[in-house]
């Protein structure tokens, strides 16, 4: 239960995933964000009127998946790093997953790093896509993972050649 | 003696909202802060803030910080004593100050309005061993950390899921430090569950209903056990666990630091929502002297954003009550207010919301 240990459930996830026939259209957001708390940025950074604007600042965000194109602005804005972009039409075997990231050393392009789930265990390998550098510093990592990852992946580990802990 | 219009006694995010507003308006302002440098807390924020983006959502705390202080400058008729303990309020409006790393320099300063924010401190727990070296209470971890670059070590158990708790452990992954748990007394994290988790995906696990037991070591903490607790927070027997740790993190609460307010004999009253002993305050934030208001943590503990409305209202109010002039008046002190009650209208926040009101003095209250 996600009060009880950070991890959302399915049924929590259930009511944020946008249908099949979204994802396979391409880049779509997925707001993991199931609790009311004073908060709107992310409503204010999208340009295209996707995460609905809010009528109370404690709303939960709405999305309107026919209007996102998964730009990923969203992505930093998000004070929770609750906000992830899936692309399911990535490649031929492989979903594209762009995941907030505030942890150094940050990785290479073209750098293979453990992919984590939301507890923390590690999935496997995957390729870093791009690493994109945001001047808040919610930096954007862009990942490539097997479609069928597409929904458990949520965070990565580098490995640290110089510090290994 | 030295004289001013308002005195504002600490320089965190309440304090640095108040003097602001109110030197905004022409009034002669003087901070104190007892800090070597000013921003309270906010100044080891480093993750982004939420609350509304009319106020600073989306924003760094340091940020934040650097934003205020700079304000601050734009104004000749605000005045800053650093480094600075204010240690006593007295009937003719005199407060009177410690200067100095020594304290060796007291002054005394009239002034006409007093707002007192001065925040909290942090609450400790009991448990066997909890004076070795190694534990730590998060607030002192993150001035470790994030003011002076040094870590406190290199195990760390974090002992609170609070906001405060799941900020500090995420801020200890940042420096590279391994998070070996967080436990929470209660059945369920109390701080924002983006903040568990993103901290859970990086592997930390997170015990609801769990406590710290006991810390062994024999010159400083070496081993933590944790243990399960049933609703009345007994230890539940064979639910122990070791954790080799070097650190322990309390974040175990905040309380308000009201000795000021206790001295100036404000009417005082305790509020468990607010975290103990607050003073009577009018949606001004005045207190039941007339002359002197509080903001931020000191009337309840809530966080940083909240904060800074307060001590918006409590500049505002102090300054329209000597005489200066907001040209919307009204319409400025009504949209604070507003905006305060929109930060607090959600679940999580209905304790505050019932904390408030015992403390709040109607109109009509003589």
């Amino acid at each position: 239960m996600l009060e009880r240990t950070g991890i959302p459930t399915d049924d929590d996830l259930e009511k944020i995933i946008p249908g099949k026939k979204r994802l396979a259209r391409g880049p779509v957001v997925i707001i993991e964000c199931f609790q009311k708390i004073p908060c709107d940025p992310c409503a204010i950074s999208c340009k295209f009127g996707a995460i609905k604007p809010f009528k109370d600042i404690n709303d939960l965000p709405q999305v309107d998946f026919t209007k996102c194109t998964g730009c990923g602005i969203c992505i930093s804005s998000c004070p929770g790093l609750a906000i992830f972009v899936i692309d399911m039409n990535y490649s031929e075997g492989k979903a594209l997953i762009k995941l907030p990231y505030e942890m150094l050393p940050l990785p290479e392009k073209g750098e293979v790093v453990y992919a984590l789930d939301r507890a923390g265990g590690k999935l496997g390998k995957a390729k870093v896509a791009k690493v994109l550098k945001i001047k808040n510093k919610t930096n954007i990592i862009s990942l490539e993972v097997p479609k069928s990852m597409a929904m458990k992946v949520r965070s990565i580990k580098v490995e640290d050649k110089n510090n290994e802990r | 003696m030295k004289m001013t219009d308002i005195a504002i006694i600490g320089g965190g995010p309440a304090g640095l909202s108040a003097a602001i507003y109110a030197a905004s308006l022409g009034a002669k302002v003087t901070l104190v802060d007892d800090g070597l440098e000013l921003g309270g807390q906010l100044i080891k924020q480093t993750h982004k803030f939420f609350g509304s983006e009319k106020q600073f959502a989306g924003i760094r705390g340091i940020e934040i910080a650097k934003k205020m202080i700079q304000d601050i400058k734009e104004y000749d008729n605000l005045e800053v004593i650093a480094n600075a303990t204010v240690t006593g309020y007295y009937e003719d409006e005199v407060i009177t100050i410690v200067q100095g790393v020594n304290g060796d320099i007291l002054k005394k300063l009239k002034a006409k309005r007093i707002i007192v924010a001065t925040g909290a401190s942090e609450n400790i727990l009991p448990f066997v061993n909890n004076d070795l070296p190694g534990v730590y209470a998060a607030g002192a971890v993150q001035t470790l950390m994030n003011l002076y670059g040094v870590v406190p070590g290199n195990n760390i158990l974090m002992v609170g899921a609070g906001n405060i708790g799941l900020i500090v452990s995420y801020q200890l992954l940042q420096a590279g430090i391994k998070v070996e748990a967080i436990v929470e007394a209660l059945p369920r994290i109390g701080g924002y569950l983006v903040h568990a988790s993103k901290i859970r995906r990086l592997g930390v696990p997170i015990y609801t209903s769990h406590t710290l037991k006991e810390a062994y070591g024999t010159d400083c903490v070496e081993k933590a056990v944790i243990s399960e607790i049933n609703q009345n927070f007994e230890f539940i027997p064979g639910t122990e666990k070791e954790l080799e740790v070097d650190t322990i993190c309390l974040a175990v609460g905040l309380s308000p630091l009201s000795d000021l307010l206790w001295q100036a004999g404000c009417q005082m009253k305790y509020v468990p929502e607010l975290c103990g002993h607050v003073a009577l305050r009018d949606d001004n934030m005045k207190t039941t002297k007339d002359k002197i208001y509080i903001a931020g943590d000191v009337a309840g503990i809530e966080e940083a954003s909240s904060a800074m409305l307060e001590g918006q209202i409590a500049g505002l109010n102090a300054a329209i009550s000597l005489g200066y002039k907001c040209d919307n008046y009204q319409e400025q002190d009504r949209k604070l207010k507003e905006e305060l009650k929109e930060l607090r209208d959600n679940p999580l926040s209905e304790e505050i919301r019932r904390g408030v009101e015992k403390a709040l003095i109607k109109e009509g209250w003589d």
